[in-house]
């Protein structure tokens, strides 16, 4: 898949977002930097409590109480040149883009769609709020053209959702985050609850969807291997911090963060000689108390002083050679930091570039 | 990075721990009172099934041997009946035909024999958060199946007894743990105890129905690698139940692949991921997630599972299946050995079918384009456990 040419849409700088207030604030998301380019899949992997949703809400205004944004910015640029500040934006205006310009598509669609409304008045439901000059008859055909889209027949606008199957549900909640023609949709573990091959065929219409309506999409999933499949670039969060940002063939390929690598080498692969895989020992902490310096290091197998006690900033690595300058490396390890060369595989890979090209 | 050992040592000829022959579970949808409601659109053919009854063909006449030190995974999607499975297994639910042995003797039905069943076969569930108890500690959770079973040792205190078991699932120091409740725990902690719960009765069989889909990504490994330890070290036999066919691949000597409550293919677990026979197995692992992939995946015979009230007649596949022939819209295939121990019920196998069996089959309608086939979806959420009679 190749990395589309694009603006930036969204860009997320040091967002910063708690659960509670005062000394007993969890940190959830702490000084996220992302770009979303338009037209591209940006992933965002994470274990659960990694904060990946709260990034989510947050981008979008949705996070409710007891979590707040506690700082940062997030610029939403629909065209090169205007900028809205999504933050400090008034209800009115997030009232404007949210689904006509920024869609969700929550996790688990039974909870996210009306059981007592048939899917023909949710999805006309959409349209009358955000398209009044419509007629009925002209919702109803648009409504119809939305399930067409992702292969559901128009027969089905009068079903419930409790007639639909699970993939069909989630096809629904697809068709009515696209309703609109968003330039974003952000899908937090869209296809998690499904089956395999179900969940393949949603994310194949999904893709081609995309190729044809030009959207971009941040994808959110605990399944790397799944995300390196069908992301452009990918961003890996762990403990509320962006502990890796790269091109998703790149991050699979030359991994730069212990905590991708350990992530990577925890998927069984399905060719090949079976190796003995170790995943990552211990398990993640507990965002109330947080081990100090890099919040990584007690599960790292290359730990050094250091780490105990200065947490590492996410930077740009120097390009050296992975030859995709659309999407910049970052890592946050003090292996990374240039004052020694870093393992042989957490280092870049010199053949990157051919591979690439 | 060592290699796995290819092939336990186990020679095949010896007696499985725990054999199933011709399981067969079918699950009576009760009443006409929810049954409207919940099935609206049913044909006749559903109503055929006795006294009005409609019938859920949950799992049908599964064979299955268990051997000591070998892990078998289950691979099937929701709805293919590899929990029921699991169930039948443990005896938790009855077979509607069949048999189970056991070290090759048929099951007792006395209440002693079914004690000393219970022993030998154990479960571990699939999510450790409600499958330990919230108000009891690590300590009764261990302690309870050692006096339920009478196998408190003289010379031994309880304690030490139950801080073998956490050292089992390496769970140390054990003192530590001894006195938390399961909250205090993390999910792969849980999963231990729960397991460590299984240990101490001295099962020979260990029924995991997908011990490791709840957990987070980076733990799931070392749940799965303690598994293969119990295996290796105790010798016991592991029932995998699973999604996930590359856990399996990884796991499990033999893989047993379950589609509609039927097993289409079984062999050694490099051979069916690596030469996949059945038209499913190869859907199967097409539609998983795979790094090294380049480009979207083919997807031959998309769709979703039929209906178990309604099977459809000859192979359940068919209507899905992209290399259907008319032979499969009317007989289900018998299974036929690829090579030592590889088998695949699929009539591409068969060598000698006549041309007119073999013909492409034409009144199957291309099932690319329709993605979720719901003419026939009795059950929209397509839950593992359809066990209407269970509640």
């Amino acid at each position: 898949m190749s990395v589309p040419a694009g603006h930036p849409l969204l860009e997320v700088r040091g967002l910063c977002a708690d659960y509670g207030a005062g000394p007993d604030a969890v940190h959830a998301v702490i000084g996220a930097d992302l770009v979303l380019q338009s037209g591209e899949v940006l992933g965002l992997a994470g274990e659960s409590g990694s904060g990946k949703s709260t990034l989510a809400y947050a981008i979008t205004r949705l996070l409710r109480a007891p979590g707040m944004i506690t700082g940062g910015s997030v610029g939403y640029y629909p065209r090169p040149g205007t900028a809205v500040d999504l933050l400090s934006a008034e209800e009115g205006t997030l009232r404007v883009l949210r689904w006509s310009q920024i869609s969700v598509v929550m996790q688990s669609a039974m909870n996210a769609l009306n059981p007592v409304l048939s899917i023909g008045a949710q999805l006309t439901d959409v349209l009358r709020a955000h398209r009044p000059d419509l007629s009925k008859a002209a919702r109803r055909a648009r409504a119809a053209g939305l399930l067409a889209m992702v292969g559901i027949t128009a027969d089905r606008l009068d079903s419930h959702p409790h007639e639909l199957s699970g993939g069909m549900r989630q096809r629904v909640m697809i068709a009515m985050a696209l309703a609109l023609e968003p330039q974003v949709v952000i899908m937090d573990e869209p296809t998690t609850a499904l089956d395999v091959v179900t969940q393949r065929e949603i994310l194949q219409e999904l893709m081609e969807l995309r190729e044809r309506l030009g959207f971009a999409v941040l994808f959110i999933t605990h399944d790397l291997s799944l995300l390196i499949e069908i992301a452009d670039s990918i961003a890996v969060m762990y403990a509320g911090r962006l502990v890796e940002r790269a091109a998703a063939k790149a991050l699979f390929r030359a991994p730069r963060h212990p905590y991708t690598l350990g992530l990577l080498s925890s998927f069984p692969a399905l060719h090949g000689p079976r190796r003995h895989l170790t995943g990552i020992p211990g398990s993640p902490p507990d965002l109330r108390r947080l081990p100090s310096g890099c919040v990584f290091h007690p599960r790292c197998s290359y730990v050094m002083d250091r780490c105990r006690t200065d947490a590492p900033a996410l930077l740009p690595l120097a390009a050296t050679g992975d030859g995709l300058s659309s999407v910049p490396r970052a890592a946050a390890c003090w292996l990374q930091d240039g004052s020694a060369p870093p393992p042989p595989e957490l280092a870049a890979a010199p053949d990157l570039a051919g591979s690439q090209s | 990075m060592t290699q796995l050992h290819e092939a336990a040592p186990t020679p095949a000829t010896s007696t499985p721990v725990l054999e199933a022959r011709g399981l067969t579970k079918h699950f009576t949808v009760h009443g006409a009172r929810r049954g409207r409601a919940a099935l609206p659109r049913l044909g006749r053919r559903g109503q055929a099934a006795g006294r009005g009854g409609l019938v859920v063909h949950a799992v049908e006449d599964v064979s299955l041997a268990l051997d000591e030190a070998r892990v078998t995974a289950v691979v099937g999607e929701s709805g293919s009946g590899k929990s029921t499975l699991a169930r039948l297994l443990c005896r938790l639910i009855k077979p509607t035909a069949g048999e189970l042995l056991l070290s090759g003797d048929p099951v007792p039905r006395s209440g002693r024999g079914r004690r000393e069943y219970a022993r030998q076969v154990q479960m571990v569930l699939q999510d450790p958060f409600s499958s330990l108890n919230p108000v009891h500690e690590v300590r009764y959770h261990l302690a309870r199946p050692l006096q339920v079973h009478g196998l408190e040792e003289p010379g031994r205190s309880l304690d030490d007894a139950i801080a073998g078991l956490l050292e089992r699932v390496a769970l140390a120091p054990a003192d530590q743990f001894l006195r938390k409740y399961p909250h205090e725990l993390s999910g792969g902690q849980r999963q231990r105890v729960a397991i460590a719960r299984a240990l101490a009765v001295r099962p020979r069989v260990l029924l995991a129905d997908e011990p490791v889909s709840m957990l987070d990504v980076s733990i799931r490994l070392g749940i799965l690698n303690l598994l293969g330890d119990l295996r290796d070290r105790e010798r016991l036999a592991i029932l995998y139940i699973t999604h996930d066919i590359a856990s399996a691949r990884y796991l499990a000597d033999t893989i047993v692949v379950m589609y509609a409550g039927q097993v289409v293919e079984s062999g050694p677990a490099r051979t069916v991921t690596d030469q996949p026979a059945h038209p499913y197995t190869q859907l199967l692992l097409s539609a998983a997630p795979d790094p090294e992939r380049d480009g979207p995946p083919a997807l031959d015979g998309r769709g979703a599972p039929p209906s178990l009230v309604t099977p459809p007649p000859g192979c359940r596949f068919h209507p899905r299946c992209p290399h259907a022939m008319a032979v499969c819209a009317t007989s289900a295939p018998p299974a036929f050995e690829e090579a030592a121990g590889h088998v695949s019920a699929c009539w591409l196998q068969a060598r000698d079918l006549t041309a007119a069996q073999a013909s492409p089959l034409a009144s199957r309608g291309d099932g690319n384009t329709s993605p979720d086939d719901t003419s026939s979806n009795d059950e929209p959420g397509g839950g593992d456990d359809v066990s209407p009679d269970t509640r």
